[in-house]
C-alpha cells in the first residue's frame, strides 16, 4: 500500500512538474479573463456535437447510452422494467403527504414543483449562494418545521426522481442572474470542475472531457453535457438510488479525494456549471446506471 | 583489526536506544501528522490515502509497533503537505487545463 502510494506521489510530483512547466510555456492567460458563462457554453457544446457526431443533441443525457452502442443495447433490456420505479412510487406518496403542519411539497416551488426540475441549480438571492434541487427540497421542509433529508438517496433521491419525471423533455434552461455573485459562483464551479484532485491528481475534465465515452474499468465514461440530466438514476453498483450529489462524491473518491460535505458550496457550484453547460439539453432523468 | 571490530560493536550499542523509537516518538509523529492532515480537510484537499496512512499508523501504535507507526505518520505527514501544496498549485493553473 505505502510502495504502491509511493510511486503514485512520483507520478504526481511528475504531473505537477509537468503542470507547472505549462504553465511557464503559456504565460499567464489573464487572470482576469472575462466570465462568460455562455461562450462556454458554446465552446464546451460545439465540442461535444464534434465529438460524437452521431449523438443526438436529445440523447446526450443518456450518458455512457448515449456515447456507447453496446451499453445501448442493455439498456433497451433494462428499461423494460425500469429500476427507479419503486423509487417513483414511494416519491409520489411522499409528495403528495402533508407536512403536520398541512403545507405540502408543492407550496414551496414555482408552479407546485411540475416541470420546474430544468432550472436548478438557482442561484439565490437572499443568500447569495447556489441551491440545488436537493437543497431546495430540504430547505422546504426546514421551513415547515420538519428536518432534513439525507441529501444522496433514500426519500430524497424518490422526490427528485418525481420532479425530474414532471421535467422529462424539458432542457435545461439555468440562469445566471446579472449579479457578480451569481457569476463568481459559476465561475468557481468551472474552477473546481477543471482543477486536479485527490491522490491521482485528475480532475472532473480529465475523465469527463476528451476521454468521455472510452472505457474505464467496467464503466463507459459520461460526457460532461448533459452529465446530470439523468439524475437521480438508480445504479446497480450502489444497489439503490442515489442523486447527483452522490455520484458527484463517489468520482471525487475516484479520484483518491476525501469528498466534501455534500452540501459543500463547491459541490453547488460545479453542479451549476455543468447544468449551466448543458442548457438546451433536455432532462430524462429519473435514469438507470450499471 | 579486533579493537576496531569492538569499537564498532561498541558504537552498535550505544546508538541502539537512539534507533528504537518510543511510542512517545510514535505519538508524536501521529499528532504532527493529524494535525497536517485536518489543516488539508480545511482547505479541501485531503486525499484519501493520507487517511489510510493514517488509520494504519494508529492501528500500528495501538499493536505497540512503534517503528511501523512511525513509517506510517510520516506517509501521512508526507501526503497531507503535498495535498495541500496540489491545492495551492492549482488554484494558480487551472485555468491552463479549460477547454477552449
Ligand atoms: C477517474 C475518472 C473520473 C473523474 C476524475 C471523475 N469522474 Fe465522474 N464518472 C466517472 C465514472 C467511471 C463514472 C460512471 C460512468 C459514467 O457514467 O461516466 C462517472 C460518472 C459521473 C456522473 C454521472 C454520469 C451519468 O450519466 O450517469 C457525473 C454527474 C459525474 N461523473 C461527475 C463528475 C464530477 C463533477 C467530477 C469531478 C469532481 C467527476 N465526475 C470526476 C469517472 C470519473
Amino acid at each position: 500500500m505505502i510502495k504502491s502510494s509511493l510511486r503514485d506521489r512520483f507520478a504526481l510530483a511528475r504531473n505537477v512538474a509537468c503542470a507547472l512547466l505549462l504553465l511557464a510555456a503559456a504565460p499567464a492567460k489573464a487572470a482576469d479573463e472575462k466570465i462568460d458563462p455562455e461562450a462556454d457554453r458554446r465552446a464546451l457544446q460545439a465540442f461535444f456535437f464534434a465529438k460524437f457526431p452521431n449523438v443526438a443533441k436529445d440523447d446526450f443525457g443518456n450518458g455512457p447510452y448515449a456515447v456507447n452502442a453496446e451499453m445501448r443495447k442493455q439498456w433497451k433490456e433494462i428499461m423494460e422494467f425500469p429500476p427507479y420505479e419503486l423509487a417513483l412510487d414511494e416519491g409520489h406518496a411522499e409528495w403528495e403527504k402533508p407536512f403536520a403542519n398541512g403545507k405540502h411539497y408543492a407550496d414551496c416551488f414555482d408552479n407546485k414543483g411540475e416541470g420546474v426540475r430544468q432550472t436548478y441549480p438557482r442561484f439565490i438571492a437572499e443568500t447569495g449562494q447556489v441551491e440545488t434541487l436537493e437543497g431546495a427540497i430540504n430547505r422546504c421542509r426546514v421551513e415547515n418545521g420538519e428536518k432534513p433529508l439525507d441529501p444522496m438517496t433514500g426519500v430524497m433521491a424518490s422526490l427528485a426522481a418525481v420532479m425530474s419525471e414532471s421535467s422529462r423533455g424539458k432542457p435545461f434552461a439555468i440562469a445566471i442572474p446579472d449579479d457578480p455573485r451569481a457569476l463568481a459562483a459559476y465561475e468557481r464551479g468551472k474552477e473546481f470542475f477543471y482543477s486536479r484532485k485527490g491522490q491521482l491528481g485528475v480532475s472532473c475534465a480529465s475523465c469527463h472531457m476528451s476521454p468521455a465515452g472510452e472505457r474505464m474499468r467496467g464503466d463507459i465514461l459520461a460526457p460532461a453535457l448533459g452529465i446530470l440530466a439523468a439524475m437521480p438514476i438508480y445504479r446497480s453498483d450502489w444497489g439503490s438510488m442515489g442523486t447527483s450529489i452522490r455520484r458527484i462524491s463517489t468520482c471525487s473518491s475516484q479520484t483518491r479525494a476525501v469528498p466534501l460535505k455534500p452540501d459543500d458550496e463547491d459541490y453547488r457550484n460545479v453542479e451549476y456549471f455543468l447544468s449551466y453547460m448543458s442548457n438546451g439539453i433536455p432532462i430524462v432523468g429519473p435514469g438507470t446506471r450499471p | 583489526m579486533i579493537r576496531a571490530i569492538f569499537f564498532a560493536a561498541g558504537l552498535a550499542i550505544l546508538s541502539l536506544p537512539a534507533l528504537a523509537a518510543t511510542q512517545a516518538e510514535a505519538e508524536a509523529a501521529i499528532a504532527a501528522a493529524q494535525a497536517a492532515e485536518s489543516a488539508a480537510v480545511a482547505a479541501k484537499a485531503a486525499w484519501t490515502t493520507t487517511e489510510t496512512a493514517l488509520t494504519q499508523a494508529r492501528k500500528a501504535l495501538a499493536d505497540g509497533k512503534w517503528d511501523e507507526a512511525i513509517a506510517a505518520a510520516n506517509e501521512a505527514l508526507a501526503q497531507a503537505k503535498l495535498s495541500v501544496e496540489q491545492a495551492n498549485e492549482q488554484k494558480a493553473s487551472w485555468r491552463n487545463a479549460v477547454f477552449r
